[in-house]
């Protein structure tokens, strides 16, 4: 299965509404733009007193995770609560598949609970993709991270963070650093960038940690990070994916800290007005020094805050879209 | 920038009507707030003319509409903007028109989840046949009888006027 030629058409309607959020590919730079915008509304919610509202009243969300996960689980879950949804967590590993049953008795028993979301973290690229493809059709899909292909609502939430300090992205040079190879995040990031007409990606990264085929995805390659840095708006740090390693791609930590370790002093090549990111959770020491995790060009908390509101908007526009009707004024 | 006639004579009744009954019951520090998008525009022109301290709110109810699960959501929502504390305070809820009620009852509901005021009071530019809730404005510019087909409308947010459409 390729799921990324798959993915684009089965997540969109006749009406190129959204149906379920696998991938980046292949959308649309006015439905990531309705995405940010919606998200931007939903951000209000949290200032309420009562911090909910009642659009998803009724629905049940199953949190599907086939793979260790406390940030995106808890926002997901934070964020369906948050529209009134109700959320069941299964935590795969260690339930019905350890005794032998298959991922499609696992779902049809789901779908038996009378469930209307799934939200799917597998460690196999294209998992959420074949999940979509075989439940019901008033089942709706969203892609929390597959192996190595895509994480889609981490790469919108990253997108929101940047627009709402950068307000366009035309004007934008962005530096996507570190492991990419193993990375699905930097994956979406970049077709997400793309979509919306960043002026210049780049990928700063030792050789052994970046896929062969990378520049086809648009993107210039750098292999020394000042270089890599240099005038950029946005650095987004990458986690070093230790669990996915099967052979060496490093010669050690410490030696990778050395090269590509964002410090103050590194940063000064960057524009000033510079900001940090990171997905999380950060290696401090690894990726980089805790001065500038904790600094103040870091928005790696805001980022965790902003993927509360972009999750809502994800879950409530493609469950708002389950009859299929025009909008009414 | 001027409003037709009609819609600003509308205005100038409700500003006089609002001013009255904040009066009679001895209200000094209203809040207003406008319902996104027409309610909005009738609420500044009211927030300008009465010359409340406080700032505007904006209330969007596309979060607690009752008709999410049959249209979805409304892609030109925009965030609600309610920059004060609610509780115990005597609030003005303006919307254009009143019609089915439905919106009004979202509103209410969007507000109670912001705190607890002490009182709402409903303001309309218009209000038109077709209530299906029991909800009536304390104050409305004018009542129109219309047909199930037709539909008013405020065309703004420059040079508000009344519109009649056949739908």
């Amino acid at each position: 299965m390729d799921p990324k030629k798959a993915s684009g058409k089965l997540q969109t309607d006749s009406n190129g509404r959204l149906r379920h959020f696998l991938t980046i590919e292949g959308l649309k730079s006015d439905l990531l733009t309705e995405i940010l915008d919606t998200a931007e509304s939903f951000s209000s919610v949290a200032e309420q007193a009562i911090k909910k509202v009642p659009l998803l009243r009724g629905v049940t969300v199953a949190n599907l995770f086939f793979e260790a996960s406390t940030r995106t689980r808890t926002t997901f879950e934070v964020a369906a609560k948050r529209l009134s949804a109700d959320v069941l967590n299964l935590n795969i590993n260690t339930s019905a598949t350890s005794k032998g049953e298959s991922l499609l008795d696992t779902l049809r028993n789901l779908e038996a609970m009378n469930c209307d979301m799934f939200v799917v973290r597998h460690n196999n690229s294209g998992a959420a993709h074949f999940i979509a493809q075989h439940v019901a059709p008033h089942l709706r899909i969203i892609n929390a991270g597959d192996g190595r292909h895509a994480h889609p609502t981490q790469a919108m939430l990253d997108m929101f963070t940047i627009r709402r300090h950068k307000k366009e992205f035309n004007n934008l040079r962005i530096a996507i650093v570190g492991d990419v190879m193993h990375s699905r995040v930097a994956r979406s990031q970049i077709h997400a960038l793309s979509t919306l007409g960043a002026a210049e990606i780049r990928v700063v990264a030792p050789k052994t940690l970046l896929p062969r085929d990378v520049q086809k995805l648009g993107v210039h390659v750098y292999h020394d990070l000042c270089e890599g840095i240099k005038d950029v708006d946005v650095i987004i740090m990458l986690r070093l994916q230790r669990e996915r390693m099967t052979s060496a791609f490093l010669p050690s930590e410490h030696e990778y800290f050395h090269l590509y370790g964002l410090t103050e002093e590194k940063l000064q090549f960057a524009k000033p007005d510079v900001m940090v990111m990171h997905p999380g959770p950060i290696n401090r020491g690894v990726e980089m020094d805790s001065k500038v995790a904790d600094g103040t060009h870091s928005v790696i908390l805001e980022q965790v805050t902003n993927g509360i509101a972009v999750r809502m908007a994800i879950m409530a526009m493609i469950m708002g879209n389950r009859h299929g009707q025009e909008h009414a004024s | 920038m001027s409003n037709d006639t009609e819609t600003q004579q509308l205005l100038d009744k409700i500003t006089l009507d609002l001013k009255q009954l904040l009066k009679e019951k001895s209200i000094s520090d209203p809040l207003m707030i406008g319902i996104h998008t027409g309610g909005a525009w009738v609420a500044k022109e009211l927030h300008t003319m009465l010359a409340i301290k406080e700032p505007l709110g904006l209330l969007d109810i596309s979060f607690y509409r009752d008709d999410f699960s049959r249209i979805g959501i409304n892609p030109q929502v925009k965030p609600s903007k309610l920059p004060f504390n609610l509780d115990n305070r005597h609030i003005v809820l303006v919307d254009d028109v009143l019609h089915t009620g439905r919106t009004i009852r979202a509103a209410m509901n969007e507000l109670f989840d912001y705190g607890r005021p002490a009182a709402v009071y409903l303001v309309t530019l218009v209000e038109r046949s077709g209530r299906e809730l029991p909800i009536e404005a304390n104050i409305t510019g004018k009542h129109v009888e219309l047909a199930a087909n037709e539909h008013i409308k405020l065309n703004g947010p420059d040079n508000l006027s009344l519109i009649i459409q056949k739908v």
